[in-house]
């Protein structure tokens, strides 16, 4: 395939905590080629029109995850992601920021403590009693190692936690990358801290019940780790393990297999008495109100019903793997 | 062109809290000569929510929704961005691991259901889109939507994972703009029209989802949008009827009426306000 050459106009997000007071934008127009990845465009700004520009790299291999940007919103590992397919699906105009103008140091640079404080908050290491002088080998079978290999390609490159839209909002929140961490030490069968860490993920605030299920982490990881699926088996872990506690949060999952097994379909209203509790449920009254007298809420004895309920009723029955 | 026949998953809302949503599907499929047979068999798709607490059992139930799509010989339609995502996630799971489609076959055995992974999942968006096609409906179009600024909300489920969609991207996507320019309108870009609503946290995590709710009809309204268009009924009630815990949250007034792409289709299709449910919006729609 022939190189060919497109000139490019990148806006890029320019700051230095130390000397300015505010960031801005400086524009770089370059003829970029069609086997260029990101990380050569940041090397091109610093060498061709600014040696103060900054940003961080190391193993240009994806491996490292040092130098994670954001192109017009799209969180990418600047190493591996090709110019090509950027132009493709933005065009000639290209932003590049860092992972969270929130925490910027310097240009792409950014202070990355929050995240590894997260990590901390989550054990991210094995806990186990050791014997000095053991009598035979702690076998880990093919299977039981499968089950945490996928959680342990992660490269801590902060994708997942700074696209993460809870994150953005909630400082408490433990976030996509810590919670993969998490899980794949509550996988590794040789670990003895199973009901300590799943305590420390089921914490109001900051654990998983503040997950909001949007799927960036999936879509944004470059190691195709599927965070929320790490995030939903220690959902699941929560219930096997019966550290979930009947809080609003929990009460709410199990809320929709109450009302499956009673109509097939989710009895909206209920779900939410259910969840909240009777003294809870009170603060949604207002808006229950406003949404009524617009026919939006329908009253118990009107709830429809699935046809052939008698089978979801017998699913619901026979298939269930978990109890509360 | 041979007349376009689904099978319709309805979803909990469309019967519950959004009769607006199957008030203006039904419409836009009369007037577009779309055959639309309802799943009245249908269960709850779990919402990402049964999945926290059951995973399998939450596979069995959508299980049973498709197979009673491949008993119809049909594609199955969704008209809610999380019982599609969850619906394709099931078939995704069973059609590429023979053990678990073996063992939810084992159960749906009981009664007297098979899953075989025959009929496709489609969002009621893309059967528009991509089978109706934009340059039929800009042809049936009589009510063209020109004097709105219209902005497109995506909603995650629609979106994201893109393994499991159906060609937009996540972090560019078109489908619904291009909608909205064919229904004439002016199609709003912002920020936030691929972000999240915050509507699955929203009893567990209030602030957070009022946070969420906040910034995206914030800017939407800073994008000088007059509506706010959605393929998703729970991205609607979200952003339709938590307004004012947004604006408590967010520390302004934010308000924009919300509708269901279906209504913006049908409007431009000629059918009344009353006709696609427009008098069931929390937040009142000037049309």
């Amino acid at each position: 395939m022939s190189i060919t050459t497109q000139k490019i106009n990148f806006k890029v997000f320019r700051f230095n905590a130390d000397t300015d007071y505010l960031p801005h934008y400086k524009n770089y127009e370059i003829e970029v080629t069609s086997e260029e990845v990101v990380l050569d465009i940041l090397n091109r700004i610093k060498w061709e029109f600014d040696g103060s520009f900054s940003y961080r790299r190391s193993c240009r291999h994806g491996i490292c995850g040092a130098c994670a940007i954001k192109v017009n919103g799209k969180g990418v590992l600047a190493c591996k992601e090709r110019m090509n397919s950027l132009i493709d699906l933005f065009g000639t105009e290209l932003t590049l920021e860092p992972l969270t103008i929130k925490r910027a140091i310097k240009d792409m640079i950014v202070d990355k403590t929050d995240f590894w404080e997260k990590h901390e908050a989550v054990k991210p290491y094995l806990l186990n009693h050791i014997e000095a002088f053991p009598d035979e080998e702690h076998i880990v079978t093919n299977d039981e190692a499968e089950e945490l290999l996928e959680a342990d390609y992660c490269i801590q490159c902060g994708l997942c936690h700074y696209s993460c839209p809870v994150v953005d909002v909630n400082e408490h929140f433990i976030g996509p990358a810590a919670f993969v961490k998490a899980y794949r030490f509550e996988a590794d069968v040789r670990d003895d801290a199973h009901i300590e860490r799943l305590e420390i993920v089921n914490e109001r605030d900051s654990g998983v019940w503040d997950c909001v299920k949007c799927m960036e982490c999936a879509e944004v990881c470059p190691k195709e780790i599927n965070p929320i699926e790490k995030i939903t088996k220690l959902h699941n872990m929560l219930f096997t393990e019966g550290v979930a506690k009947s809080t609003v949060a929990v009460r709410h999952a199990v809320g929709f297999k109450h009302s499956i097994a009673k109509h097939g379909l989710l009895d909206e209203g209920e779900l939410v008495r259910y969840s909240e509790g009777n003294i809870g449920v009170i603060k949604h009254v207002p808006v229950a109100i406003k949404m009524f007298v617009k026919g939006k809420i329908v009253l118990p004895w009107n709830m429809p019903k699935s046809e052939k309920l008698d089978e979801i009723k017998t699913l619901v029955k026979s298939s269930s793997t978990a109890k509360f | 062109m041979s007349t376009l026949r689904y099978a319709l998953f309805t979803g909990c809302t469309a019967r519950e809290s959004t009769p607006e949503q199957m008030k203006s599907t039904m419409a836009v499929a009369d007037k577009l000569g779309i055959e639309l047979e309802v799943l009245n068999e249908a269960s709850c798709c779990g919402a990402s929510h049964l999945q926290d607490y059951d995973e399998f059992l939450s596979l069995v139930l959508n299980a049973r929704n498709i197979c009673y799509a491949e008993s119809r010989g049909m594609t199955m339609v969704t008209i809610c961005n999380t019982c599609q995502l969850n619906t394709v996630m099931t078939k995704h799971k069973l059609d590429s691991d023979p053990a678990m489609k073996a063992k939810v076959n084992e159960k749906l055995a009981e009664v007297g259901l098979e899953y075989k992974g025959t009929s496709d999942i489609k969002h009621f968006l893309y059967a528009i889109i991509d089978d109706f096609g934009l340059d039929t409906l800009k042809a049936k179009i009589v009510a063209p939507l020109s004097k709105f600024n219209i902005a497109p909300f995506y909603g995650c489920h629609n979106l994201r994972p893109s393994e499991l969609g159906e060609g937009d991207n996540a972090y560019n996507p078109t489908s619904l703009d291009d909608l909205i320019a064919a229904c004439g309108g002016k199609s709003v870009d912002y920020e936030e029209k691929n972000k999240c609503c915050g509507f699955h946290a929203e009893l567990q995590a209030p602030r957070t989802a009022a946070l969420l709710t906040g910034k995206v009809i914030a800017g939407a309204m800073d994008g000088n949008a007059d509506w706010m268009v959605t393929p998703c009924p729970l991205c609607h009630l979200k952003l339709d009827t938590q307004h004012e815990h947004a604006s408590e949250a967010i520390g302004r007034e934010v308000a924009l009426p919300v509708l269901h792409m279906q209504q913006m289709v049908g409007l431009a299709l000629g059918c009344s306000a009353e006709e696609v449910g427009l008098q069931h919006h929390v937040t009142e729609v000037p049309v």
